[in-house]
Order: structure tokens, then sequence, then C-alpha cells
């Protein structure tokens, strides 16, 4: 077995230190040692983008990557984009406002993947929604509620914007 | 059932926000891999590269000496613990492929297990799987479905024959309407095979208690009974022993219903061991060894007059099981061929299903099992509608059953209640999608070399099955001392929003706010087989307004008694109890609690203490839901790239318990149908080699693909408590034919007509290219 590497990570602000194999993929550390679970696998193979996470504010696939990969970035996941408990982010509360999430298992991504987008594309068209986000994969809506939350949320986060 | 007014509906047919939500967008779920417990070890499976062979040598030894390892187990010390691993639905004296955990002596498909590792880390456990010395002598598997019942290789020697079940049930009538029929008209229907994909794999974490002997069970299913039950046998325990938590499901359309073998294996493991065990399934095994579907064809002849009315019907089915079918080799088939007669006045109707197994992944429930009943059904009428020169809505018109046919004995047996409304759906859809503005477009686009197509799919389906195991659910709920109502209920919900939904039916029934109500499945509940086959609106639901409504009318005989009042003049609102027309003489439900726990001597007189009710639901032995979807197409001749333009739906669910799940559910499976039709494919090679091993290969329709879908709502009540029918499998049904006819449509001016899926770019393109051939 290759020699434990130290890494430390910044996850949703809060410094995580860890002795890690190489081969550690950064979806695992993100789940095992800094308990963010709401980081989800569902491929392990970079397809269906339920791993995503933000990565010096990049959307990156996390099962992609190696925890010594992210040494010294600061990643945001799931957990870190509300404000706090009574509040969501826009694009969670879209989400849940346009019943785009039904088992919730690609939603983690699905929410990081449309908040990145959106950061690039404040006000996109339907039809560069349906390509922006065609990375991720979901089984259970039909994306239909996930078209309508990316659409309520762009124009949310558009009117947060002075 | 109420001694009093039933309370007024507020809250069934609003889209109530989900009560899942707030813990789903924040990544705050809980699903089996989330769980995490001091001491686990991580479960691998080595799985078998070849379609058929025999084992002619396993040493485990390195495996074993990998530090990390502590333990290796193969058939020869795991399946003697194989007793009956049949599922409830499976009848005990129905001859079944073994039930083994591990491959015994030989390997039946690629991907078949023969190995289990159990390690520190899920990294060291595939690195001891590298360390395993197998070797395999290659045999001839049978991977063609049509040809096994024929073959002399047999996937199952101790079965006798590749012929897993054959059901025959010819109608002389049949034959007589055939002999006089002005057309008969005969195809050959193929689906191809296709897999349920939830994004989140089969997984468990299994933990056992020494000298209590209890099982403690996390699972990614849909059904926590049917694990409790199982387990317990293959345990050989009790079932009060195997507790099962039940926390977030991601997603199951059918695959987590049953027990697969590595979750035996699992929980046999965990009490071998002692050590609390987590087997997350990855997505390659799930493409693999879960369960695949559809891999079947039906040959249909159909009779008509010569203006173009249904006289009669031959139907003959032919399935494959694979080799180890998920939760027992039982079959849609018999379903499928009962079913084809779907909304019409079909005739007499003769039916042969027949069930074959191959060297290859197992067949399982997938949303809809027995859909290739409307596949076949409504891609026969476009196929009639051509030949016989008649538009194809107008073909369904002629035939599609009107009230005045209700209720409907079909010549397979079943029957139709008056609450279905096919003919309603049809000309809602019909409506929806502009039909006759589409058709002259169409033909004016034609003129231009534009090749646009429409596609019609009309189906019903007997949802919420009052039969057998699945026949009732059971609710008990209980309104705590500060007056929040804790609902406990055998269901499994994994996506289908029932924390929301069954909260709708007790707020309304009861008096209080969904959010009031908090539903907990799994452990505490009582029996009940779980969510699926479209039976949770109807069966759970049922058993859930009764609870509710056995609540109520305590609360409102202790309100009266303490209020002074008469029962009849009160109502419940929102966790409040007031006299009618005076809401300043009220109490809160939280106050009525109290004194049913904390003051019973304030009760009224031989009044039970506390306030919790228990009622079971018996459904009915089918509730018919039907719908209607049309879709049209651009097929582009150069590429064979069909892109989708508009789908619509139209639905008959009944009651809407909350529009908004509904619609989802629709769009869900629409979604499935249409990759189904157009991307989705299991790919086998001639020796048995599976080509989709991963979402590179298997290809599922992403937001890209998908058209905004459209969904209309006829309304005709169901006559079970609420009126709803069940809508969960439904999309699914109606999208394959739908779009498959949408296709051939289009197709029609090159004159071929396809007869099986996919429908892929390179499949339209060969039949382009035959065209006049």
């Amino acid at each position: 077995m290759a020699d434990a590497i130290p890494v430390s990570v910044t996850v949703n602000n809060r410094t995580r230190r860890g002795l890690v194999e190489p081969r550690l993929t950064l979806a695992d550390f993100l789940r095992e040692q800094a308990l963010c679970t709401g980081v989800h696998l569902a491929c392990e193979h970079g397809v269906c983008g339920s791993c995503t996470v933000l990565m010096d504010g990049e959307a990156v696939r996390s099962c992609l990557l190696f925890a010594v990969q992210a040494d010294g970035s600061r990643i945001t996941t799931v957990e870190g984009l509300a404000p706090d408990e009574q509040t969501l982010h826009p694009v969670q509360e879209a989400f849940r406002d346009c019943h785009g999430l039904q088992c919730g298992f690609c939603t983690p991504g699905f929410i990081i993947s449309v908040a990145a987008f959106l950061e690039a594309n404040p006000n996109p068209t339907d039809d560069e929604i349906r390509h922006g986000i065609a990375g991720n994969l979901c089984r259970c809506t039909g994306y239909q509620g996930i078209v309508a939350a990316t659409r309520q949320a762009a124009a949310a986060l558009r009117e947060e914007q002075p | 059932m109420s001694s009093t007014a039933a309370t007024a509906v507020r809250y069934v047919g609003q889209s109530v926000k989900r009560l899942e939500d707030p813990r789903l967008v924040t990544g705050h779920g809980r699903y089996v891999d989330d769980i995490m417990l001091a001491g686990m070890l991580h479960v691998a499976f080595g799985r078998s590269d070849l379609a058929r062979a025999a084992i002619t040598r396993l040493d485990t030894s390195a495996a074993e000496a990998l530090e990390g390892v502590h333990a290796v187990y193969t058939a020869a010390n795991l399946n003697h613990h194989n007793d009956s691993l049949r599922s409830s639905l499976h009848p005990p004296e129905t001859p079944a492929p073994p039930a083994n955990m591990l491959a015994d002596g030989d390997v039946r498909f690629v991907g078949d297990p023969y190995v289990m590792v159990v390690a520190e880390s899920r990294y060291i456990a595939e690195d001891a799987l590298d360390l395993v010395d197998v070797e395999f002598e290659p045999l001839d598997p049978v991977v063609d479905y049509e040809v096994a019942a024929d073959s002399d290789t047999l996937v199952h020697p101790e079965l006798g024959s590749n012929l897993a079940h054959d059901l025959k049930v010819p109608n002389p009538a049949q034959r007589e309407v055939f002999a006089e029929a002005a057309h008969v008209i005969t195809e050959t229907w193929h689906q191809h095979r296709q897999t349920n994909v939830p994004m989140e794999t089969r997984g468990m974490v299994a933990s056992w208690q020494p000298h209590a002997g209890v099982m403690e069970v996390w699972a990614s299913t849909q059904s926590p009974h049917e694990l409790q039950h199982i387990g317990a046998r293959v345990l050989g325990t009790g079932e009060h022993k195997v507790v099962v938590h039940f926390g977030d499901v991601g997603g199951g359309f059918g695959q987590k219903i049953f027990l697969g073998r590595e979750d035996m294996a699992v929980l046999v493991a965990a009490k071998l061991l002692a050590v609390p065990l987590k087997w997350i399934e990855d997505r390659r095994e799930n493409l693999l060894a879960s369960n695949h579907a559809r891999t079947e064809q039906m040959t249909v002849s159909m009779a008509l007059d010569a203006d173009g009315h249904f006289l009669a019907a031959d139907v003959d089915q032919l399935e494959d099981d694979g080799a180890f079918p998920l939760g027992g080799p039982a079959s849609p088939g018999a379903m499928a061929t009962m079913l084809y007669p779907g909304p019409y006045r079909m005739g007499p109707v003769s039916w042969r299903a027949r069930t074959v197994y191959t060297n290859t992944c197992g067949r399982g429930a997938y949303r809809g099992p027995w859909q290739m009943e409307s596949v076949a059904r409504e891609q026969m009428i476009d196929r009639v509608a051509r030949e016989m020169g008649i538009d194809p809505l107008e073909l369904r018109r002629r035939n599609v059953l009107r009230p005045d046919d209700l209720p409907y004995l079909v010549s397979t047996g079943l029957t139709y209640e008056s609450t279905i409304s096919p003919d309603k759906t049809l000309e809602q859809a019909a409506e929806m999608i502009g039909y006759d503005e589409f058709r002259a477009e169409q033909s004016k686009e034609r003129e231009r070399g534009r090749y646009l197509g429409l596609g019609i799919a009309l189906y019903i389906e007997p949802t919420s099955m009052g039969m057998g195991a699945l026949g009732t659910e059971s609710a008990m709920l209980r309104v705590e001392v500060d007056g929040h109502v804790n609902l406990f209920m055998g269901t499994g919900s994994h996506g289908q929003s029932l924390e929301t939904t069954m909260a709708q039916l007790v707020a309304d029934e009861l008096g209080v706010r969904p959010e009031d109500v908090t539903l907990h499945q799994g452990h505490g509940s009582g029996y009940g087989f779980g969510t699926g086959g479209s039976r949770s609106a109807v069966i759970a639901g049922g058993a859930a307004r009764a609870a509710a409504s056995g609540v109520r009318d305590k609360v409102v005989a202790i309100a009266a008694h303490l209020m002074e009042a008469s029962a009849d003049d009160l109502e419940v609102a929102d966790g409040v109890v007031s006299v009618k027309g005076t809401p300043t003489a009220s109490m809160t439900l939280a106050q009525v609690a109290a004194t049913a726990y904390k003051d019973s001597d304030a009760l009224p007189p031989g009044t039970e203490a506390g306030l919790e009710h228990t009622a079971r639901y018996k459904a009915p032995p089918a509730v018919h839901s039907n719908a209607c979807h049309i879709c049209t197409c651009e097929l582009d001749p150069g590429t064979g790239q069909v892109t989708l333009l508009r789908y619509v739906v139209s639905e008959d669910c009944g009651v809407l318990i909350n529009p908004m799940v509904v619609d989802g559910q629709i769009a869900g499976g629409v979604a499935q149908g249409i990759g189904g039709v157009l991307y989705e494919h299991c790919v086998y090679d001639e020796s048995g080699n599976p080509l989709a091993s991963t979402f590179l290969d298997y290809l599922l329709p992403t937001a890209a693909e998908m058209p905004d879908l459209e969904c209309g709502h006829v309304v005709v009540p169901s006559d079970t408590p609420g009126g709803h029918k069940g809508t969960g499998e439904g999309g699914a049904i109606g999208a394959p034919p739908a779009v498959f006819n949408a296709v051939a449509d289009a197709l029609a001016p090159f004159g071929v007509y396809p007869n099986r899926q996919p429908l892929d770019p390179d499949t339209v393109l060969g039949l382009i290219a035959s065209a006049g051939n």
C-alpha cells in the first residue's frame, strides 16, 4: 500500500486535514473524512454528475479527482450553499418549488451544476438551460421540474444582483 | 366510517410543496451509503466474466492473506444458508433456478457473483478480488432467447428445460371470427433489453447483535417488510429479530422490491462475522447484474371488419427471464397477454405466454412490467390503420370503449369498472396536440422534404392490485401529547413523495396541516408490501385515511365532552377543534391530546386513554387508470436522428392528491419510455458479453433530449376511498408505443415500417436504406 499523504482542503469554509492514500478519490474524501454525505456517487466514471462540487469556484466531478489533487483548494458541496439553517439557496428553493427532485439522489450534483451554470450564464434561454445541465443525469423527473427550477433560480439570482 | 360530517377537503388536490425536500436539496438526506457504523467493514463481489463456464479452480488464500481483508466467502462457506430465498410473490411450488447466493461450481451469466470479500475498505476488498485464483472452463452459452426453448444447452440443468413458463389459453370463438373476418393482419413486435437504472444503486448495511440475535439493516429498498420477511428466513430467525431502518432511497422503478442474492449474502456474512458490513453496488454491477427487463416479443393477429372494427385477436408473447430473475421466475407475460385488449372492444382473444431462461442477467420488475401489451397493441393499431388506409385517431375512435360499454368484461377475464375514461383522454390528448392542424402541417412539410411524425398510445392500466401479499396496507396513526401526528406505514417511498401525499390525506381527514404529520416507514410499521405497482395512493392512502378517520372520531368525541358541545356541531381544521359558526369556542388538537394522555379522568366516560388508531385497507382486485400519450417528432433522413417536438399526456388517475407530484410521476415515466425507444439498450454480443457496462454505452436521456411535457387531466373518481387511482407506472407504459408510432409515421413516405426497437440512428438509416427493396 502506498504511503499516506497529508492533505488540507477547505470544505464549506472549514479546513479539513487528513492523511490519504494517493488513490483515494476526492468524492470518498469528502464523504468519509469531511462527512459531506450530500456528495453522491452514482456512476464513479464521470458521466452522471451526481458527485459534482465546486473546487475553487469551478464545478468538478469529485469521482474523477483524487483527494491529493484537491490539496490546498476550497471546496463547496451542496451542504455549503444555504446561507443559514432557515434559508435555502435560490437554486435549492427553486428545486423545491418546481418539483425538480423526486428521489433526491441526483439532486445535490444538479444543484451545484445549476449554481455554477447560472454564475457563468445568468440569463439563459431554455435551450441553453437544457444543454447547460445535460451533463447531469436524473432518472425520476424527466427533467421537467429541473429545467423549470433552473429558469426560476436564474430569475431569482438576477434579482439578487444589483 | 366517521360519525360526524367529513372534514372539508383543503389539502388534497393542492400542489403542496414536498415535506421531503428541505433535507434532500441541502444534502442532508440519509441514503444507505451515508450510514457509517463504528468498525464497519466493506464488501465487494467477484463476478463472472463469462456467460457460462465451469469453475475448475477457486483458491482464495492469497486474497485472504492481504492486509485489511477479514473474510473471503465462496459457495462452499456461504451457501449452506440458502434456505428458501423465494419472494412473497413467488409460490413455493413453482420450479425455480437454484437459489444460490454465490455461484456454486459453475457460472451462468456475466456478472454472476462467485466470491465475496470483506475488508476494511472497498478499495482493499477490490484489491483482494484481484488476488482470487480462479479458473474457468468456458461452455457454450444460450444467449438468444428466441431459440432458447429449443436449445440442447441448458441454462439450469437442474430444471431440465430452458422453458420457464408456457401458458396457453385458446379461445374457439376467436378462431371462428378469424375464419370469417374481412381482414386479418399479423405482425411480431420486439422490445429490447433495458434496465431500471435508479441513480442510487442497490446497497445494504447490516449489523448483527450477537446474543440479542438481532439483525439491524439499513437498505435501499422499496419494500422494507419484504426485506424483513426474507431476511428472517435467510438468517433462520424470527421477523421481530430483523430490524429494517428505512431512510431515503434513490429510486428503484421495481429493482428494489425484491432482495438480490448479494443482499442475502451480506446478511449472512454480517451474522457470521458479527461485524457491521456495508455493500454498495457500483454502476458496472448495477448495469450488468442487478436486473434487466423488456427483452420480449409479441406476435399479434387482429381480425377487423371492412369498416375497421376490431373483431378478435390472437396474442403470443415470448419473454427472456435471463438466468436468475430477480424476485423469482414469475413472468409478467400472462398479464401482458391478458391485458392486450386494452381500452377497446377487442372481441374474443386467444393468448399464449412463454418465458425462457438464457445465460444473461435476470429479468426483474421495471416500471410497468407488462407494458408489452400496450406496446404491441398500440403499435399494431397504427400498423393496421396504415394497411387499411384509416387515420390512426379515427381507427381508435371507432373501437374505443365508451361509457355505454361500461362496466366491461374483457374476453381474457378482466373486468373494467365504470370509472374508466379512455375515450375522454383520447379526445383531450388529440385536442391538446392540435391533431388536425398537425396532420395539415405534416403533409405540407412532407412536400418540402421534412419528415414529421405523430404517434398515439392509449391504454388502461390495472393499478393498486388487491391480491395476495399485495392486497393490503396498514397505517398506525398516533397524535402525540403535543398534538403532532406520527404515521407509521409499511410503504417504501423512493421518490413518490409519500411523506407529503400521505400527510395531505391525513391532514384533510383529521383536520390538521400536512406539516403536522410525519410519515415513518420501515421498523415499527405494520406489514405491507411496500411501494411499487402504482399501489400506494389507493392502498396505502386508504389505510392512512381510515386511521385518521378513526382518530378524528375520538378527537371530536373528547372535544365535545370537554367543550360541552354536540359532536355534530364540531369541525376540525388545521389542528383546531371548533364549534361550527362559533370559531371562538374552540380547543387545539394539542389540548385534546394532552387530555387524552395526561388527564384521562377528564375524558368522556368509557373512553380509552390515548389518541391513536390502526387501520388496514384491503384493495379491490384492481383500480384501472387510463391515459393517452401523443407525441410528434422530426426525423432527419440524412443522419437517422429523431427529435421529439411535442409531447402531450391526458390521463385519468381519479382524484389527484397532489397535481405536482402526479405530473412528476408521469414525466419520469415518459422519460424512461423515450429513453427506451431511442437510446437505452443493454447489448449482448453472441458470446453473452454485455457491451453496455457504463453510462457511456448505456445512454440515458438528458435534459437536452427531453421535450417539454404537457399534461392534461380527466378526473373520474374511482370507487375507492378518496376516488384515487394509481399512476406511478403509467408514463413508462404509454411513452414507448407513442414514440415508436411517431417514428413509424415519420418513416411512412419511405414505405417502410419498423417492428423492433431501439429506433436509434443506425436502425432508422437502415430502414430508410431498405426502402424499395
